[in-house]
């Protein structure tokens, strides 16, 4: 080790991003991550400090790119649907709702009212589930360590309700193009009935431990401000446009499997800053549960599965008797489906905001190309424009507020 | 089509010599590389498209004239809109004017289609891959870009395979 020394990072790359002060010396270029706990995942910042002030902080992605649009298009519809739950690994039902959503459209294939009320109820459970793993991560930047893990407790119970449904914790592929995999087990609704019951005094909790909490508010309040106009340009959307200001949430503006029928809140605050973030979030929560309970109450019997042979599969106890249904098993499970020379653009509200998901079918069974809009990547680009000034503490909660998920930001 | 949308097609296709389709509820306007720039920010500030949801672009190999589409999908809040630019690039001259200016968010997503497609944007103040390594060669989203695999090293063909395999040096 003694002869061991420390590599300087080379400017060159990042010449034009860097000020001047820095090729003198006066500032200095420090790395952070990859591989650094409080970035989330494999995201590297470079950050050109001035004494503890930051003066550039320009992110570096891409470490966790697996090319899943390009895998993507070498499959089959029904088969590149697996690809879509790892790409954001905390919303993998949210990621399969956009995905059919796109495809049906992309078809003109109608969902029955049964399975658009239960997508309905696992993409809210997903997005409580979504919430708290960002509220226990948050608070554990923040050197609240019991918050973290008082909500994987909870979520821990959510995913137990994923495994009941689909035999999976997260990469559950159950929302499939024309319904969902199967029907949910009779024990579905009382154990969301049981989520039901307990969420709202464990949100109380969480929030008794953090709302109120001097540390918190000392290292949130005026941390970070985003203002409404830079977060538009940037096309920041999800919590952390509606924390500073702008009500736009898809499930209200343009409704999808049957949201408008719901009564709910779309939380707003006006400040722009951590704390609004992190209210927003915990509002949001407790509106996902208000969903759910109206799903709940009213959900419709029938079928979860559209009865369009030509791109659903028919179900297991038909293939013994019915020669047709034998070729459209065949038929679906290795063609796979045809979709017609047209494109789509659809989007969907994920916990971190609008998930797009550009679809081109070019009359073969396959995606001619697959373009996912994930909201982490567009509201990481505006890290640099927030964390200007603050000093590398804040950073961290900063990075924390904006809630990224690498998988879904390098793709 | 929406009025709204009628409206600024018309403008559109007078103006900038656009023309647009129809699908599935969507409208797609095709507009020349040059004027892509005046477009968004025309759409910007006269029609209230404050954000640019999405920046991709799709390859139409082997066809050369358009070779690529670049794609905008812009979103007005306030009328709860969207509208859909699409640019043929064609392979001889595989050049877009950024914008950036118009929009911040076009930064990183430009930065995308060059990574992926080998598309330059003129005018682009940080032009680096951004998701590939930086000394990548080829666009990998292309579609004449093989997906790639790795042929398993058995006995028969160890030392084959072992001849060309890339170690990681010390």
């Amino acid at each position: 080790m003694a002869d061991y020394q420390l590599e300087e990072i080379p400017v060159g790359p990042y010449r034009h991003l860097v000020s001047e002060r820095a090729i003198s010396g006066e500032t200095m270029l420090l790395n952070m991550g990859p591989q650094h706990p409080s970035t989330h995942g494999v995201l590297r910042l470079l950050l050109e400090l001035d004494g503890e002030v930051i003066i550039n902080c320009i992110p570096d992605i891409g470490y966790l790119h697996t090319g899943i649009e390009k895998n993507m298009e070498a499959k089959t519809f029904i088969k590149a649907e697996v690809m879509c739950d790892r790409l954001d690994y905390m919303n993998p039902l949210g990621n399969n709702l956009a995905y059919c959503l796109a495809v049906e459209k992309l078809v003109e294939l109608d969902v029955p009212p049964r399975a658009q009320a239960l997508r309905v109820i696992l993409v809210e459970l997903q997005r409580i589930a979504s919430h708290l793993v960002w509220l226990g991560t948050f608070g554990l930047d923040l050197a609240a360590m019991s918050v973290f893990l008082y909500c994987f407790r909870e979520r821990e119970r959510i995913l137990d309700i994923f495994e009941m449904v689909s035999g999976q914790r997260m990469m559950t592929t159950y929302i499939r193009p024309g319904g969902l995999w199967r029907d949910v087990p009779v024990e579905f609704e009382a154990a969301v009935r049981k989520i039901m019951q307990i969420m709202p005094a464990r949100i109380d909790e969480y929030e008794a431990l953090l709302t109120k909490n001097p540390l918190l508010l000392d290292r949130t309040t005026k941390i970070g401000l985003l203002s409404k106009e830079i977060a538009l340009s940037y096309g920041v959307t999800g919590p952390m446009l509606r924390a500073s200001g702008v009500d736009w949430d898809l499930r209200k503006a343009r409704p999808y499997m049957g949201y408008e029928q719901y009564d709910f809140r779309v939380p707003t605050r006006e400040e722009g800053d951590t704390l609004a973030r992190y209210y927003v979030r915990v509002q949001e929560m407790r509106e996902s549960l208000k969903i759910i309970e109206q799903a709940l109450a009213k959900l419709p019997m029938g079928p979860v599965q559209s009865n369009n042979r030509k791109f659903v599969p028919p179900p297991r106890s038909e293939l013994g008797t019915s020669m047709e249904a034998l070729i459209h098993h065949f038929k679906l499970w290795t063609e796979g489906f045809v979709a017609p020379r047209a494109s789509v653009y659809s989007a969907v509200e994920s916990p971190r905001g609008e998930l797009g998901v550009y679809l081109e079918g070019d009359g073969g069974p396959k995606p001619y190309r697959v373009f996912w809009r994930t909201p982490s990547f567009d509201n990481l680009a505006v890290i640099s424009v927030i964390t200007k000034g603050h000093l590398v503490a804040d950073l961290i909660a900063i990075l924390a507020s904006v809630d990224i998920v690498l998988g879904d930001i390098d793709r | 089509m929406d009025n709204r949308l009628d409206k600024i097609v018309q403008v559109l296709r007078e103006q900038a010599g656009a023309t647009f389709e129809e699908s599935r509820g969507e409208v797609h306007v095709f507009i020349n590389p040059p004027q892509i720039a005046d477009v968004l920010s025309f759409l910007r500030d006269q029609h209230e498209f404050s954000l640019l949801s999405a920046l991709t672009a799709v390859d139409y190999w082997p066809q050369e004239n358009p070779r690529f589409h670049v794609i905008y999908q812009l979103t007005s809040l306030t009328q709860n809109l969207s509208i859909q630019l699409r640019i043929p690039v064609n392979a001889a001259q595989l050049k877009v004017p950024t914008a950036t200016g118009v929009f911040a968010m076009a930064n990183w997503r430009e930065r995308e289609v060059m990574d992926m497609f080998g598309i330059e944007f003129e005018g682009h103040p940080d032009p680096r891959r951004i998701l590939m390594p930086p000394d990548w060669e080829g666009h990998p989203l292309r579609k004449d870009y093989p997906l790639g695999y790795e042929e398993p090293q058995f006995t028969f063909n160890f030392e084959e395979i072992d001849v060309r395999k890339p170690y990681a040096k010390e």
